[in-house]
């Protein structure tokens, strides 16, 4: 038992609340400060999502992930900043201001996990938990050149991460090589009687890169075509040229369900979200209702005043996905595409043993670049989302860079291999040293 | 054929089960002598981040029920979200189930208006309860509302039935076979405050359907129907058209009337739970053993006991009657009992509105048996039955009714101890003794009526009448 007295200087904004003296126990992260993005829930310390609704809410339970990473000995250092909710690809929707990229501060560190992100590669903390509902630890691990994992839906309980998108979305490791991800997740990850959607799939792990020879890596067209950056796809693809030299077996192939992941994630994740973030409606905690002459316009007030643009925005998406009239046409749709999506990993998980490609279409933006337009931001998460809508799981790690910005090479893996992406990572990794 | 053939009635039954835990967390349900808010975690109170988990119990009451109205239990079933914002309702939407219900078509008899009726049921799914406002009332601006979530989360069951009733009367006859059933599989508490509420689909036929919503009780429902056929037909009579749409019954007034507020326009957009998996429960419906239910038990009191059908069918219509009585009938004789509990005491505790479990079974018992051994009148035991249950009201110590009666000097006298009661009797009524002559029978009622009148209620009509007709009889060929 000790305490961290933890001074850093944030230049980045990475946090929204920082401990400058954390307890910490025994374990195998004894005082290892952690530093846990701002959507999952800390007993005692203030989780605001990024989001004005939730200014002042200090839960009074800590998320499982949480009371886990307490009995491994961590010091929980601080509550990252993130896109509002969780709902961006930047950082940038954040109340509580943008995070820039420890890289180049004039470019965003990525997101929605994009403070767990800039506190790693910024050198802040080792290691940090983020979140990811259709690329949102794997994007700023690819922008920030750090390594995030997304686990397999329900290895990692998401017992006190406020949802966003409860069927999409889970909690997963970010640090700055693929060993400290790995003791992480190996922390993290197993059976919560609590979540209902959680799989009895504890992860003990010790990365090795003796199984690239033979692995069998496919590469989707897709993950090259329109949108990704020329110079990035050049990058990645001698990324996975390096993999081959290490062994790997490269198979090309193809991913026909890509056409309509974008459109079945965002109208999934837009459906649950005008669901989910319903609660925030002033009468438990956030800021103080003011008081009206009906409850409506009470409501409608405060959820005006203290929800973000992006955030109203895709609440009122989702609510029109789900309307009366609507919902065969899109909800139910995005349904069957998702399945498409899952069917296509399934046939391709038959031939190859780990998919490779971008993480990213391109390098970090520049700040402000997307902010006028949403659509350009959505486009930025083709690659990522595929795996959220399998619940298969997939990690971002650094390989090298374009005009001094790091690009991501993401692999994914079958339901339940994060061992083995692991391994492929921790190998295309060492060859790197 | 009865007067209500053309009415139409369908009903939607909410009842709470009674399980010891809530329906997707720890917190215990026995909130009602506790303060507001003291049986809340963060799942019931919709806490950001909290997530909820099935409790097992409440399925399986869900499927006692299923299998006790001859339901069918699918594959798979699927919590949905109906999503509405009130203040109530702490996450903005209500976990409940949409398409893909617990159970689908049963069926429960009832006795209806042309003799017994399956009344159909669509389909039975469970749900959670919201909290519960409570307004302070106020002068203009003081005036406000608070929240209690102690019932957030309690377990529903929802019970959909096909139009199949056709009249008030046997819309509550269906409701108290349904409580009974409930009651008897041991799933629901009907003496906890507000633990059913009914909407009921209504219209005449070949006029639109009015939906009454809330009803919170049974005789609520009674009221309701009653006054929406009567509001329909004098519609249809004036030649006007029944409106389609959403009625508040208002229990105090015993009138429903229009909700055309927002709220009911509600788009709930349901969708699949996304946090709990879909239910595969069809394997545990053999498991259930289901407990004697109230035809079974009524067939066997008849046969057991050899009580009428009217007395076995009101005895069982009720769990806790029905324990009262077979305790009842283990003691005195069983037909005696049946006539006592059902038609005299049963009476006397809805005129004072007091559950049978309050009644003291020893002292009843013992009444009973006074009567059964020809020591007092119905009459005297009617009023040592009163007597006792005034004190059960007034908190006070019951008196053992033997010593009641024996403290009022209540016995029943031999009929020669009424010999001077008679002859005063005889003496002061000497126009009902002629016209008796005459051959007008009921005069000798109100002699015997004078007789009981002197004497309190102490002598048996059964045995004083004859012994004034005796007196009186007119004389042979005279």
């Amino acid at each position: 038992m000790g305490s961290v007295a933890f001074d850093a200087e944030d230049r980045w904004n990475a946090f929204i609340t920082i401990c400058r003296r954390a307890g910490h126990g025994d374990g195998p992260l004894a005082g290892v400060p952690v530093a846990v993005k701002d959507i999952i829930s800390t007993a005692g310390i203030q989780t605001t999502c990024g989001s004005l609704v939730l200014k002042g809410y200090v839960p009074p339970y800590d998320a499982h992930v949480v009371e886990l990473v307490k009995a491994a000995g961590a010091a929980v250092v601080g509550k990252t900043n993130m896109d509002e909710f969780g709902m961006g690809t930047t950082t940038e929707s954040s109340a509580f201001g943008p995070t820039t990229n420890p890289v180049d501060t004039t470019r965003v560190p990525g997101g929605s996990s994009g403070g767990s992100a800039a506190a790693v590669a910024s050198g802040m903390v080792p290691m940090a938990l983020g979140t990811d509902t259709g690329g949102s630890i794997r994007c700023p691990a690819a922008f920030c050149g750090i390594v995030g994992l997304k686990p397999t839906y329900g290895r990692v309980s998401r017992y006190g991460l406020v949802a966003y998108a409860n069927s999409l979305e889970g909690i997963g490791p970010m640090a700055g090589n693929v060993e400290d991800v790995s003791r992480l997740f190996s922390v993290i990850a197993g059976p919560d009687a609590r979540d209902a959607t959680s799989i009895d799939r504890p992860y003990t792990h010790t990365p090795s890169s003796d199984r690239i020879r033979g692995l069998r890596i496919g590469v989707p067209a897709e993950f090259f075509g329109e949108g990704v950056d020329p110079a990035v796809a050049e990058r990645v693809r001698a990324a996975i040229g390096d993999l081959a030299d290490l062994g790997a077996e490269i198979v090309e192939c193809s991913m026909p369900s890509m056409a309509f992941a974008l459109a079945a994630y965002y109208v999934t994740c837009t459906s649950e979200a005008s669901s989910n973030l319903a609660r925030f409606d002033g009468v438990r905690y956030g800021p103080d209702i003011v008081s009206k002459r009906s409850w409506h316009e009470a409501y409608q007030e405060h959820r005006r005043e203290h929800l973000g643009k992006e955030v109203r925005r895709r609440i009122m998406l989702g609510t029109f996905a789900l309307s009366a009239g609507y919902y065969g046409k899109y909800y139910a749709k995005a349904q069957e595409a998702r399945k498409n999506v899952g069917e296509d990993f399934a046939r391709l998980f038959a031939d190859v043993d780990v998919i490779a490609g971008p993480t990213m279409p391109t390098t970090a933006f520049a700040l402000g670049e997307k902010t006028a337009d949403p659509l350009s931001m959505y486009l930025a998460d083709i690659l990522t989302v595929p795996a959220n809508l399998a619940g298969v799981p997939a990690i971002s790690v650094p390989c090298g860079t374009v005009n001094g910005l790091p690009v991501g090479l993401q692999l994914i893996g079958r339901h339940c291999e994060e061992e083995l992406i692991i391994d492929a990572a921790c190998a295309y990794e060492e060859a790197q040293r | 054929m009865t007067e209500h053939t053309d009415v139409v009635i369908g009903l939607e039954i909410h009842c709470q089960l009674n399980t010891q835990t809530k329906l997707f967390c720890g917190c215990a349900t026995d909130y009602k002598t506790d303060g507001p808010n003291t049986h809340v975690c963060p799942i019931c109170l919709g806490l950001p981040g909290a997530l909820p988990m099935i409790n097992r119990k409440a399925v399986e009451y869900g499927l006692r029920v299923a299998k006790a109205l001859n339901l069918e239990v699918p594959e798979e079933s699927e919590f949905a979200r109906k999503n509405y914002f009130y203040p109530d309702l702490p996450k903005g939407y209500q976990i409940t189930m949409y398409d893909r219900p617990l159970a689908v078509r049963g069926h429960l008899e009832i006795e209806g208006d042309d003799g017994e009726k399956d009344i159909r049921i669509t389909r039975i799914h469970l749900e959670e309860d919201p909290g519960r406002l409570v307004h302070r009332a106020g002068a203009g601006r003081v005036a406000y509302t608070l929240v209690d979530y102690n019932r957030s989360g309690i377990p529903l069951i929802e019970i959909v039935t096909e139009p199949d009733l056709r009249s008030p009367k046997e819309a509550r006859r269906f409701l108290n076979k349904l409580r009974a059933t409930l009651e008897y599989l041991d799933v629901y508490d009907g003496e906890r405050e507000g633990g059913l509420r009914v909407d009921a689909n209504i219209s005449i036929r070949g006029s639109e359907r009015v939906e009454v919503k809330n009803i919170s009780s049974y005789r609520g429902v009674e009221k309701a129907l009653t006054f929406e056929i009567t509001r329909q037909k004098n519609l249809i009579r004036r030649g006007l058209r029944v409106v389609r749409e959403t009625r508040h019954f208002q229990e105090g007034r015993g009138i429903t009337t229009s909700a055309r507020s927002k709220e009911t326009e509600n788009d709930y957009r349901y969708f699949p739970e996304p946090d709990l998996r879909p239910l595969r429960v069809k394997d545990w419906v053999e498991a259930i053993a289901l407990p004697e239910l109230p035809d079974a038990r009524r067939d066997r009191f008849m046969a057991t006991y050899g009580i009428s059908l009217n007395h076995a069918r009101t005895l069982t219509g009720d769990l806790r009657l029905a324990e009262f009585y077979e305790a009842l009938a283990a003691k005195v004789e069983p037909t005696l009992a049946a006539t006592w509990t059902a038609d005299t005491l049963l009476g006397e505790l809805n005129y004072r509105d007091m559950p049978v479990t309050t009644v003291p079974l020893d002292h009843f018992t013992d009444l009973v048996g006074l009567v059964g051994r020809g020591e007092v009148t119905d009459r005297v035991a009617v009023d040592v039955l009163r007597a006792l249950l005034n004190a059960v009201v007034n908190n006070e110590t019951p008196v053992k009714p033997l010593d009641y009666v024996r403290e009022h000097n209540l016995g029943k006298g031999a009929a020669d101890a009424f010999a001077a009661v008679i002859d005063a009797v005889i003496a002061e009524n000497p126009q009902a003794v002629a016209d008796y002559r005459e051959g007008r029978g009921t005069a000798l009622n109100f002699l015997v009526g004078q007789a009981m009148k002197k004497t309190r209620g102490k002598a048996d009509p059964k045995e004083i009448t004859p012994l004034i007709a005796a007196r009186i009889a007119p004389k042979e060929g005279a």
